[in-house]
């Protein structure tokens, strides 16, 4: 079954990381990527750009609104997310704490996924 | 990262609110910034132990507010006979300050705390150094190293502006929509010339400066978070996050200067070109245009073009000219010159720089254009009057290098034309 691992965190936090401590939490976080990926079990994987650079489009009226950041003002924010494939909920669960102990700090939300379709970018 | 590092990083990030909130408290910097201190000393202590809190700047907020209100009990106590009134002052005093512990308060603790150090009596340099030191954390030996100076200055410098702060009356009163956008544009100078300072440097320096316009950009996104609907505010992130991103093409192996046409573009920061793009994508939606989102719009020309041929010059040259309207100043004329120069060529650029003369006559920058379009004409023997002038006016050892650069090409015979490409 495929998951979502949606990554939270305090983008305060992230924005605080020096170059070299993102880096290196980059390069851990690339080593279960690749442990996930030679599995064949890794989908696509996002790094977003911080909120800031979001924009909002409320479709609850007509014409659609269209507001400067993220959707929802919270403590924590979605700053990234990876596919995966696990047998179950604990497999997911695993991967999550994986990843967990290469970037601390934070909160995975484990979403399994509904209807998946690869796609046709290639950036 | 260690759980040390963590922690760090979530200190660093808590800063500016909980120094902001503290400094709304106590109305007094250095009161705040101490509470602040022993926050964070206590913070090292519990938090590996119990966990990082859910809010980390709540958390120092209250117990940097706690540690200051034990002191002034403490100190009440020494006192032979406390007066009752006095104590029971304290007990308003603490019920008010818990009732002040509001979320709404943070977006203009955090402007205000940036507002002071941009006060209109400090001098840029004092702002820049006060800001660095209260609102970033940075310690007067990273500020001293990143501004080549030395501890003793620095910390003069810092003292020096906290003592003028303390002097000038500091406005505690909740800022009306005027007052929140004067403020804003303030703040948005000081970050401009934090960047710049890290910026406008020579490669041997470039490794100490660099950590200014991290900074600088670091401060913006947080403006940004708390005005999130601020044209300006997007335009100045954009513009410092494309200039950033050019920082590993600027200098050569041997330290000189790479002009913007001649940098490997491949070494440009692709991820700091997506953000800034899309940050004035989101700002040109606004339709109030400002000197921020213009010269940001100019950078993200440059960014766009994959090749220096493929720059949009009258593009650029458009832009240049609503910036002249909005800002009117030679130097930026100086600029739409340079865009004029690849449109119209040489001898148009020089018509548009001629009446600047008077006004630039002691700036660099002036007689490099200059002699860069003379010699462009083929009038070598007044380029090179200018190019001396220029080495003469040069703020840099980089600076006059760099002329020098122009003024051996003058000396060499002409380059072979470049080879034309075949057509596909």
């Amino acid at each position: 079954m495929l998951y979502a691992i949606l990554c939270y965190h305090d983008e305060d936090v992230t924005c605080s990381w020096s170059k070299e401590q993102d880096a290196a939490v980059m390069a851990k976080l690339a080593v279960v990527q690749e442990n996930l990926a030679r599995q064949g079990r890794l989908g696509p994987v996002a790094r977003l750009l911080p909120t800031t650079a979001a924009t909002t489009l409320r479709k609850d009226r007509d014409p659609p609104l269209v507001i400067d950041g993220p959707f929802a003002e919270t403590k924590e924010q979605l700053l990234g997310f990876y596919l995966v494939d696990c047998d179950d909920l604990e497999g997911a669960l695993a991967v999550a704490r994986d990843l967990g102990a290469a970037n601390p700090g934070g909160s995975y939300e484990i979403r399994p996924v509904g209807v998946f379709r690869p796609g046709s970018v290639n950036p | 990262m260690t759980d040390m590092d963590w922690i760090e990083s979530a200190l660093t990030s808590a800063r500016p609110q909980a120094i902001g909130a503290l400094l709304r408290y106590f109305r007094d910097l250095d009161a705040a910034e101490e509470g602040f201190q022993e926050a964070c000393l206590r913070a090292l202590k519990a938090w590996p132990q119990n966990g990082p809190p859910r809010d980390a700047a709540a958390w120092l907020i209250m117990v940097g507010r706690n540690v200051a209100i034990d002191r002034v009990r403490r100190e009440r106590k020494q006192e032979a006979l406390p007066e009752e009134s006095a104590i029971s002052d304290l007990g308003d005093a603490e019920s008010e300050l818990a009732d002040r512990l509001d979320s709404k308060h943070y977006r203009d603790d955090i402007l205000r705390l940036l507002f002071i150090c941009c006060h209109p009596d400090l001098p840029a340099t004092q702002q820049i150094a006060l800001a660095l030191r209260i609102v970033s954390g940075l310690t007067v030996k990273q500020i001293a190293r990143a501004f080549l100076m030395s501890d003793g200055a620095i910390e003069q410098r810092i003292t020096r502006a906290k003592a003028r702060v303390a002097e000038a009356s500091v406005p505690f009163e909740t800022p009306g929509a005027v007052e929140r956008s004067e403020r804003l544009a303030a703040v948005a100078a000081m970050i401009y010339l934090i960047f710049n300072e890290g910026y406008s440097a020579n490669r041997a320096e470039a490794g100490a400066r660099a950590p200014l316009c991290e900074e600088a950009i670091r401060l913006t996104r947080l403006l940004l978070r708390l005005f999130p609907t601020e044209p300006e505010i997007m335009g100045l992130a954009a513009l410092l996050l494309l200039q950033n991103a050019r920082a590993p093409a600027r200098f050569a192996a041997d330290g000189s200067i790479v002009l913007l046409e001649e940098q490997n573009r491949a070494l440009w920061d692709r991820q700091m070109i997506a953000e800034g793009l899309a940050l004035i994508d989101k700002a040109v939606r606004h339709r109030r245009r400002g000197p921020y989102q213009i010269q940001a719009a100019i950078a993200a020309m440059h960014a766009r073009a994959a090749k220096p041929e493929d720059t949009d010059w009258s593009h650029i040259e458009l832009l240049y000219a609503a910036l002249e309207q909005l800002q009117p100043s030679p130097v930026v004329t100086l600029n739409r010159a340079v865009a004029v120069s690849k449109v119209r060529g040489p001898a148009a650029a020089l018509d548009v720089i001629e009446p600047l003369a008077a006004r630039l006559s002691g700036y660099f920058y002036f007689f490099g254009v200059k002699g860069g379009l003379l010699m462009q004409l083929g009038r070598n023997e007044e380029a090179r009057v200018a190019f001396d002038r220029a080495i003469a006016l040069a703020g840099t050892a980089a600076e006059a290098a760099h002329i020098r650069m122009h003024l051996d090409r003058l000396m060499k015979p002409a380059p072979p034309l470049p080879v034309a490409r075949a057509a596909q």
